[in-house]
């Protein structure tokens, strides 16, 4: 797909990752298409095992060994899909950081902050000590780490969670990156240190003007960051569009049905919508439409083919044979 | 729901628990600190209805949960249930008690045990405080209950690892209900689950709450699941009660400060919405509960704070009927 503007940085192509396991291969990620503009946001949102992790994981070149990716991912033009080790590392953190959900299990509880912060810039941009120790203290400024040049000094475990995500977000950054790749990055943290973090991220990204990729399975998150939003389910692309679009004329039944389970603080609803059933288990999926089992408007048809994702109105994409008449259900 | 009318099922007074944590670098004979995890919580339960306490990590609200099933130990105050303090009460008198107080966790596979089948895990509370019971009646009663939760009988067999949490979730709701309780605490129930999974487990919940007449005491850090599933809400913060009122007062109109954040936080799923209000960031950590801040916990990240605030600890004062707050700077802030 190709949308009108024509200054993407990201353009995804049929992306699909397996994965050979001794239960036979499974389809974590099934023809994914996105495209991703300069200083956009996106969301991928999906519930576990819907393959939003893995599409970063893919990106990233940071797939478990028995992982195989087909398909096409033109970063500036360039396919990083196919980059050896040595050409991924040089992009990796200067041109595409990530952000994981869990801040303990991603910096290293040996080594002092300052240590971890100043070692991407030695290595990335060959800077000497003095120079990386300024720049990193710059940086945990600009996260509102209090008091930063005495954190240079700490260990991660001397931090709260909310510190340590900062302290992955300026690593991210220090390299200014053109595109932040966020994995949950709120997930484990309070809601009032999420609110912390995503007014930073919104903040970061009219200050450096980064496209982020923000993988969750929260939708208010996506509803306040995100511009586009790219809703997954079971490996497949089911819903794509602009965030306002997606949330108020959702019309494929899964989002819709996302949509009415959540319980909401701007609403008195008194029993909530449920999707019945369980998400598929991907090693057995059913021939066609994989929603099928839990959708209320299943048909002959959904059971024998899958639906391909098609753009039913310029730049709002969705699969699904029997979609709902995208009323506002706001 | 009207409270007034119900009776009172457990009437907690003055509630604290302090643990007593020696620091890494002490030697053997040096004293350690308290650490006031619970620090002086009162709260009634009503029979039939859900209180639901909310709070983020380290607050307390799963040690009090615990406390009101005496699963930690106590030290100081009271917990009265059917006029009765469960502190009094010796070994195997809290065990009898157990049968009508029963409890849910938050991880759904790891609170079964793996070697056991579904059918014995459901049918382990019968055996141990029904042991007259035969076979064939126990295993009626799983059944039933099975079918109640939304398990298939011909599940009965298999074994934990089987199942996804969200099935989990019901096995370990039908184990805490098969003794037909009159309290159920729920620590974080659905907090480990998926959106629509959490909705089907939130729903059967209710259901059951209304079916069996149960009290539910709802724990979880997710404001929107506990607004949507509870009567009256505990809000806490560093050990302490900071604000108790009904679903819709606190909801609608939250007094205390810490509240006021709290729920201005929680993300919204409407785009406009969401990018148009007005977020109240707290600054800072929490503190830590070895060392609170003197007289009320939250002046050190409350923007009304001034140097009365450090004074005293403000109790929970009552604001009207159903609603009380523990701020003494209540009428400034308005």
């Amino acid at each position: 797909m190709n949308s009108l503007k024509t200054d993407n940085i990201l353009e995804v192509d049929n992306l699909r990752v397996n994965f050979k396991t001794p239960d036979g291969l499974v389809t974590a990620v099934n023809d994914l298409n996105f495209d991703l503009a300069q200083g956009e946001t996106l969301g991928i949102v999906g519930e576990s095992g819907s393959g939003k992790s893995q599409t970063a994981f893919a990106l990233m070149g940071l797939l478990a060994g028995n992982g195989i990716i087909e398909g096409e991912a033109r970063f500036e033009g360039q396919n990083i899909l196919t980059l050896n080790e040595r050409a991924m590392n040089k992009i990796r953190s200067e041109k595409i950081a990530m952000i994981f959900q869990d801040p303990m299990t991603s910096l290293n509880p040996y080594m002092k902050v300052g240590k971890q912060l100043m070692e991407v810039l030695i290595l990335h941009k060959g800077m000497n000590k003095a120079d990386a120790f300024e720049a990193s203290v710059k940086m945990l400024d600009a996260v509102k780490m209090p008091e930063a040049r005495k954190r240079m000094n700490m260990y991660p475990h001397e931090f709260s969670g909310g510190m340590r995500q900062r302290v992955m977000i300026a690593m991210a950054l220090l390299c200014q990156p053109k595109l932040l790749i966020a994995d949950e990055p709120t997930t484990a943290l309070d809601v009032t240190v999420q609110a912390q973090i995503l007014t930073l991220l919104n903040e970061l990204k009219a200050e450096f003007n980064t496209s982020i990729i923000m993988i969750t399975h929260d939708l208010g998150v996506v509803a306040g960051l995100c511009d586009k939003v790219l809703v997954m389910y079971a490996g497949r692309t089911m819903e794509y569009g602009l965030t306002e679009d997606v949330f108020y004329r959702p019309t494929h039944p899964y989002t819709q049905g996302l949509l009415e389970a959540i319980p909401r603080l701007d609403a008195n609803d008194e029993v909530l919508a449920t999707i019945a059933g369980n998400p598929p288990n991907l090693l057995n999926l059913p021939v066609g439409c994989p929603f099928q089992e839990r959708c209320q408007f299943v048909e002959d048809r959904c059971r024998k083919e899958a639906p391909v994702l098609e753009e039913y109105q310029p730049g709002k994409l969705r699969a699904c044979h029997k979609p709902i008449n995208g009323e506002a259900m706001l | 729901m009207n409270n007034s009318t119900n009776t009172v099922l457990m009437d907690v007074k003055n509630l604290k628990v302090h643990f007593n944590i020696k620091s890494d670098n002490a030697w053997p004979w040096q004293k350690g600190q308290a650490l006031k995890a619970v620090d002086g919580v009162d709260l009634t339960i009503y029979e039939g209805e859900t209180l639901g306490v909310v709070g983020e990590s380290g607050c307390g609200k799963s040690t009090l949960a615990r406390a009101l099933l005496r699963l930690v130990p106590i030290t100081d105050g009271n917990v009265v249930w059917l006029g009765q303090d469960l502190t009094d009460l010796d070994k195997k008198q809290m065990r009898d008690k157990r049968q009508e107080l029963q409890m849910i966790f938050q991880d759904p596979l790891a609170s079964l045990n793996p070697r056991m089948t579904v059918g014995d895990i459901i049918a382990e509370p019968l055996n141990t405080f029904k042991p007259h019971l035969s076979k064939q009646e126990v295993k009626d009663q799983v059944r039933a209950i099975m079918d109640r939760v939304g398990l298939l009988p011909n599940v009965i067999n298999r074994y934990p690892h089987e199942f996804s949490g969200g099935q989990c979730q019901r096995i370990g709701i039908a184990r805490a209900l098969i003794l037909k309780p009159k309290l159920v605490v729920c620590d974080e129930p659905v907090s480990a689950l998926d959106v629509s999974i959490q909705a089907q487990v939130v729903n059967l919940l209710k259901e059951l709450q209304a079916e069996m007449g149960l009290s539910l005491v709802f724990i979880a850090h997710d404001l929107s699941v506990v607004k949507h599933i509870s009567d009256r809400v505990l809000v806490m913060y560093l050990g302490n009660a900071v604000e108790l009122a009904s679903k819709h007062a606190l909801y609608d109109n939250p007094r205390h400060p810490y509240t006021k954040a709290l729920l201005s936080a929680v993300p919204v799923p409407d785009p406009k919405r969401e990018r148009n209000k007005k977020i109240q960031l707290l600054m800072g950590d929490l503190p830590s509960p070895i060392n609170p801040p003197s007289g009320c916990v939250f002046r050190t990240r409350c923007p009304y704070a001034n140097e009365d605030c450090a004074k005293q600890k403000p109790a929970l004062e009552k604001l009207s009927e159903e609603h009380q707050a523990a701020c003494i700077r209540l009428a400034d802030i308005a």
